[in-house]
């Protein structure tokens, strides 16, 4: 998928490492939560 | 954002410096969404007590009927991968991401009107037919651009993405049993207002891939690319056009590795809950089993980044062997697991079988990557995802029917999976062999060669 042809680019701005933490917080907040739902409930399994 | 030039190409092309390490979240933020799918079956029953409320009357919808939306997502997932994968090739990944929300949303909005207004073929076309086309058009695009970004670990990439659509069920049910709750009243099951409240949060969390997805720019090379430990540097296979790739062995021996994997996997996953309860004697309880489901789809989920990133290391071949090999055997020696009564040793036998069948997925772009080079990788990947839709039909049937087959002829409950373990173990062997006969793509099927025999 790399571009073939060299338009300039629209983003004048290079990423900061806040924005790379920003990201990862955003999908991995909700994906933590999501796991320690599951993970919470299979306890159960083990405590029959 | 409204300007259409938005969604141009060009407009993703990374500016230099851009880190490559902010593109698996906006992978990430399309699979957590449409792995919602996965945690549909929270829908079921309220879904067929919208009139009675408190219990199902005559005119509810029956279980059996609901079974259809999942379905028919499902197929559509297939049919739009394969149909749009060249699409989502030539407009890039902004666009796709965008159709993609815009599809699975809508689903959502639709099938709440289907809800509402109690016409189920509205629910069908809604959340199965409209959002199932996201579901395709969203599951190939970003795994794509990931290939794209991550050419010294395919693998490790595509893992990372496919993974969030195994955790996307982890987030959709307690957040659906929530919001369900929230908006239950002694008139309604609060449904219709669930569909409508997922289809909004679900289409600002996909947008926030949309806008944040890169491609790289021409000639972009990842820094040090080629150093890390232990990572084999498999190069990708010289370009196929995704028509001439379906010409090639290779393309329906991987369709048939897929299919093979998928259907020992998705048979198990549909049935883990009676199934842990039967072999159990009835020791476990429905609550216990629950468990055991939540800790199958954990396995699911963690599976597809684990084995995918091994197979930067040991290769995908390897790989799949390992998962064909293992998986046999343990699907053999299930039923002698169950009748030892040791729920422990049950539980660890399917958790690995499970991660292995999250791991077939999360491999194959990184194989076809391979095999037949990045050019057309996500048009051949969305062709290959029809596997997915035949073992999504193959596996419950196989399982169910071998099932019932068995009780019929007067077989315990408990004993009676031991025979579809054991055709689930001979379904692998034949998968194995699929795998063993995968050999380099001939060069009379490679881009560049074709051309040079029309320039001649």
């Amino acid at each position: 998928m790399p571009e073939t042809s060299s338009p300039p680019p629209a983003d004048a701005n290079a990423s900061s490492p806040l924005q790379l933490v920003f990201s990862w917080l955003f999908v991995g907040i909700p994906l933590a939560w999501g796991v320690w739902e599951v993970a919470a409930k299979s306890l159960d399994l083990f405590t029959k | 954002m409204a300007d259409a030039s938005f969604f141009d190409r060009r407009r993703t092309v990374a500016p230099p410096g851009f880190n490559r390490w902010l593109v698996p979240p906006a992978a990430l933020a399309i699979h957590l969404s449409i792995g919602q799918a996965y945690a549909f079956s929270v829908f079921n029953l309220p879904l067929s007590k919208l009139i009675g409320i408190k219990d199902s009357v005559p005119g509810d919808w029956k279980l059996s009927t609901l079974g259809w939306v999942f379905s028919v997502a499902i197929v559509f997932l297939g049919l739009s991968a394969a149909v749009f994968g060249r699409w989502v090739e030539r407009v890039g990944p902004r666009l796709a991401m965008f159709a993609a929300a815009c599809c699975f949303s809508g689903g959502f909005l639709v099938g709440a009107l289907g809800i509402y207004t109690h016409q189920f073929w509205l629910l069908l076309a809604g959340y199965g037919a409209l959002g199932g086309a996201g579901l395709g058009l969203g599951y190939i695009s970003p795994v794509r651009t990931l290939i794209s970004w991550f050419p010294d670990r395919p693998g490790m990439a595509t893992g990372m993405a496919i993974m969030g659509f195994g955790g996307g069920a982890m987030i959709a049910s307690p957040l659906s049993v929530w919001l369900m709750a929230h908006f239950k009243t002694a008139t309604s099951m609060g449904v219709w207002e669930t569909f409508v409240a997922m289809g909004l949060i679900y289409f600002a969390f996909m947008m926030f891939g949309v806008v944040s997805v890169r491609i790289p720019a021409a000639g972009w090379k990842p820094a040090g690319a080629g150093t890390a430990a232990g990572v084999r540097q498999v190069p990708a296979g010289a370009n196929v056009e995704v028509n001439e790739a379906m010409r090639t062995p290779q393309f329906w021996l991987l369709w048939w590795v897929l299919c093979l994997n998928v259907t020992a996997g998705i048979g198990v996953l549909g049935q883990a809950s009676p199934m842990i309860q039967e072999v159990s004697h009835g020791a476990i309880k429905a609550a216990a089993a629950a468990g055991f489901v939540g800790l199958l789809s954990l396995a699911n989920m963690l599976g597809r980044f684990f084995w995918s990133s091994t197979s930067d290391y040991i290769g995908r071949r390897a790989t799949y062997t390992t998962f064909f090999l293992l998986g046999a055997t343990l699907y053999a020696l299930v039923p002698t697991l169950g009748r030892l009564d040791t729920v422990a040793l049950f539980v660890l036998g399917y958790v690995v079988i499970l991660s292995m069948y999250g791991g077939g997925f999360a491999t194959i772009p990184a194989y076809l990557r391979d095999m037949f080079g990045t050019m057309e990788v996500g048009a051949i990947h969305g062709r290959l995802l029809t596997a997915w839709s035949a073992a999504g039909v193959l596996g419950p049937v196989l399982v169910n029917y071998i099932r019932e087959y068995r009780i019929a002829q007067g077989v315990p409950k408990a004993e009676a999976y031991s025979v579809t373990m054991y055709v689930m173990a001979g379904l692998l062997v034949v998968g194995l062999i699929c795998n063993l006969l995968v050999k380099p793509v001939d060069a009379k099927h490679h881009y560049q060669a074709k051309d040079a025999e029309k320039a001649a």
